[in-house]
């Protein structure tokens, strides 16, 4: 009998496939992010023995975990995959966005305008993107092929209908679809996935020692772009990431869990959700990430 | 065990959100996190109660109209089993986002307000459910708190479905009484209606058997995507990528290619975890053949003894689904079919379903928003297809407006009526 696990896995292939097969071109969101790797390795299976037929996307703020950008660089080596890097910083020094300024400044929500540059410049016409639909509410009711507008727009009132394993991306030229190949995947799967295939991460999702301030009842990392404020003091804690995005706004948690089993151990009785553990941005309003997404976000 | 897709369809306000919330609520499967958000939100807006819908109604106007507007997927998991859910919206305008939601289920759970007993949108979504091919359907008679958990109407109730669905085609029917506010039958036994026998919903869900759902019998390959690595280490080969649509592949069957109708035998299948000696239904898989033929995207692979159906000239059932514009005879779509892309147009609607009482009406000249009929469709090329009722690959496909790129149809191929 087939597992879980086995028919998403299927699932995610035939997607990462029928876009390889319809659009000119395609590209892949890669952050080095836990669900940007299973993505990556999703697609590597996909076409093997073949080289994966599109590009890595990464579009960096240039405030990231050190160890997250090394690890970008050697997965990409390894699986011998192109990588593109859109900038947040070109996109500030070229006048294309302002830098967030102010004692809470995050890049977050700056990468709209440079993801969006990105797929102007390179022509992309669908941007596959690690999101899952358990990760929040607007995720959630988002399709697998999501039309954006030639403004990058999501219109969340006007989805395509989306059925069996039939998808429809036409598009007229400079609109274009964002995919979700593992909308459909848990955290937990995404877990059982790296300890059943072996998956090398990024060290920060294993516990290890972290200089960490307490900020809004989380774990924030000291580093050179996020500093505390007068009040908040720095100890060094135990703790792991459970996502890893922009360091200005991804919090820790307190874990002792170094090995795959014991991440997987902990994530079966979490009793707090992935972003909202860890995730400023989505704290800003009720529907921040529906917000978001609707202006181009990931 | 295999994962469990289930939709819940319905009236608007019969409870289906409610019922979600409940099942994730009493399963544990609520975070922390998302239950002081829902509360905040319940009491900020003066609710006497936590309201569970704000669990699934996500987007900003969904909670702003207090409707479920599109389908939300939750996920959970019990010891035994774990389960997409399908939160499908109920008022008759976004019918085509409760198809969408409900296309790929292996179940649904139709719930009906048991002080209204079977309506419009029952009936509407039962014929629904019964066309899509799910095939499994249980019947929730919800709000039984509201009706003193009384026997005499859930009977009711079920007397009245039954009367309705015995013209639909539902292969396995459940009648369960609950209350999705309270609790009752959801996962635990209700106190309050020990007149009732059966088993909880979740109790049912998680041993319902759906392994024989899948056509395992006749296979059929539409082939995706030609893998061909050109590279130093691996250069003969040429693998044909795809999902089972339908019965197995094993290593040293004889083959048939569609159009072409050549032969071959299979040398090798790979799968995403390397090689494999065999491939059932929904597996994503590269076939390698012994001969080199020539085997393009939107081709088949099927047994030389067990074809599919091949014509330009098909019977369908077809839901029309935009809201801009009515189905135009005549009129050129772009019609995609497993992974086959081609043209065509309807000639003729053979008949309107009446939704409300199964009627149908003939001499119908086009199909408005919503509306299901029985059409003839004519292809620029051939379709290698199935009787939906046969393989909901291989039956299924969509019509797309060439000018506004939206998908406007959802059909079901059918044989020809004798
Ligand atoms: N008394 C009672 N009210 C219910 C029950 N189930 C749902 N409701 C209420 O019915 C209304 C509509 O429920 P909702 O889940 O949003 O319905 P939906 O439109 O089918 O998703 C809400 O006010 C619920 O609280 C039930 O079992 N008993
Ligand atoms: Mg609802």
């Amino acid at each position: 009998m087939k597992s879980a696990l086995r028919s998403l896995i299927d699932e995610s292939v035939t997607i990462i496939r029928e876009v390889a097969a319809e659009f000119e071109r395609p590209a892949m969101l890669f952050s080095g992010g836990k669900d940007s790797v299973v993505m990556l390795h999703l697609a590597a299976r996909a076409f093997s023995p073949a080289r994966v037929p599109f590009p890595m996307l990464h579009i960096d703020t240039g405030h990231n975990f050190a160890e997250v950008i090394e690890f970008r660089d050697r997965a990409v080596r390894d699986l011998d995959v192109q990588l593109i890097i859109g900038s947040v910083q070109a996109s500030i020094d070229a006048g294309r966005i302002q830098d967030a300024t102010g004692p809470r400044a995050s890049r977050n929500p700056l990468q709209t305008v440079t993801l969006l540059d990105s797929i102007k410049e390179h022509k992309f016409d669908a941007v596959f993107g690690g999101a899952r639909r358990d990760e929040e509410r607007a995720r959630a009711k988002e399709r697998v092929y999501s039309h954006r507008d030639a403004f990058g727009q999501w219109d969340p009132k006007t989805q395509r209908p989306e059925l069996w394993g039939i998808y429809n991306g036409r598009h007229k030229p400079g609109e274009h679809f964002r995919i979700f190949p593992i909308s459909n995947w848990t955290e937990l799967d995404i877990w059982r996935f790296v300890a059943d295939y072996n998956i090398d991460l990024p060290s920060i999702y294993y516990a290890h020692r972290r200089q960490v301030f307490r900020r809004d009842n989380m774990w924030m990392a000291v580093s050179p772009f996020l500093k505390p404020e007068v009040g908040e003091s720095v100890s060094e804690e135990l703790v792991r990431f459970r996502t890893v995005g922009d360091a200005t706004c991804t919090a820790a948690i307190e874990s002792s869990a170094t090995t795959i089993e014991q991440v997987i151990a902990e994530t079966s009785v979490a009793r707090i959700t992935e972003r909202g553990a860890t995730r400023a941005d989505d704290r800003i309003s009720e529907a921040g990430m529906e917000d978001r997404k609707r202006t181009g976000y990931f | 065990m295999e994962r469990l897709h289930f939709a819940t369809v319905g009236s608007v306000d019969d409870g289906k959100s409610t019922l979600i919330g409940r099942l994730l609520y009493d399963s544990k499967s609520i975070f922390e996190d998302q239950l002081e958000h829902i509360e905040a939100v319940s009491k900020r807006r003066g609710d006497d109660y936590v309201d569970l819908s704000l669990l699934t109604d996500g987007l900003r106007a969904e909670r702003e109209q207090g409707i479920t507007i599109d389908v939300a997927y939750r996920y959970f998991a019990t010891p035994k089993r774990s389960f997409i859910i399908a939160d499908c919206p109920g008022h008759i305008q976004y019918t085509r986002n409760m198809i969408t939601g409900a296309s790929n289920a292996d179940l649904a759970i139709v719930l009906v307000d048991a002080r209204t007993g079977v309506v419009e949108q029952t009936r509407r979504h039962s014929l629904l459910v019964s066309l899509l091919g799910v095939p499994h359907l249980v019947i929730c008679v919800n709000k039984m708190d509201l009706v003193d958990y009384d026997s005499a109407i859930f009977n009711k109730i079920r007397e009245e479905f039954e009367t309705f669905a015995s013209r639909l085609d539902l292969r396995d029917v459940t009648f369960l009484p609950i209350s999705a506010l309270a609790g009752d039958n959801v996962v635990s036994r209700s106190a309050n209606m020990p007149w009732f026998e059966g088993s909880t919903l979740l109790h049912h869900l998680e041993n319902i058997y759906t392994a024989s759902d899948d056509n395992r019998i006749d296979t059929r390959f539409p082939v995706q995507y030609v893998i061909r690595p050109q590279r130093a280490d691996t250069p003969d080969y040429r693998g044909f990528a795809g999902r089972v649509a339908g019965g197995m592949l094993r290593v040293g069957d004889d083959i048939m290619v569609l159009p072409s109708g050549l032969t071959s035998t299979i040398t090798g299948i790979d799968s995403p975890d390397g090689p494999v000696e065999q491939a059932e239904p929904g597996q994503a898989v590269t076939i390698l053949l012994a001969d080199d033929l020539s085997i393009t995207r939107g081709d088949m692979l099927c047994r030389p003894n067990n074809r599919p159906r091949t014509s330009q000239e098909l019977e369908a059932m077809l839901c029309w689904m935009d809201d801009a514009a009515p189905l135009q005879l005549d009129k050129i779509y772009t019609v995609k079919h497993t992974t086959k892309l081609a043209r065509g147009k309807v000639s003729n609607v053979l008949y309107r379903l009446d939704i409300s009482n199964l009627h149908r009406e003939s001499d119908i000249k086009e199909l408005k928003f919503n509306e299901i009929g029985r059409v003839t469709l004519h292809t620029t090329s051939p379709l290698f297809f199935d009787d939906y009722h046969q393989n909901r690959t291989t039956g299924s496909f969509i019509l797309v407006d060439e000018s506004s790129g939206q998908t406007v149809a959802a059909g079901m191929l059918l044989s020809p009526r004798s």
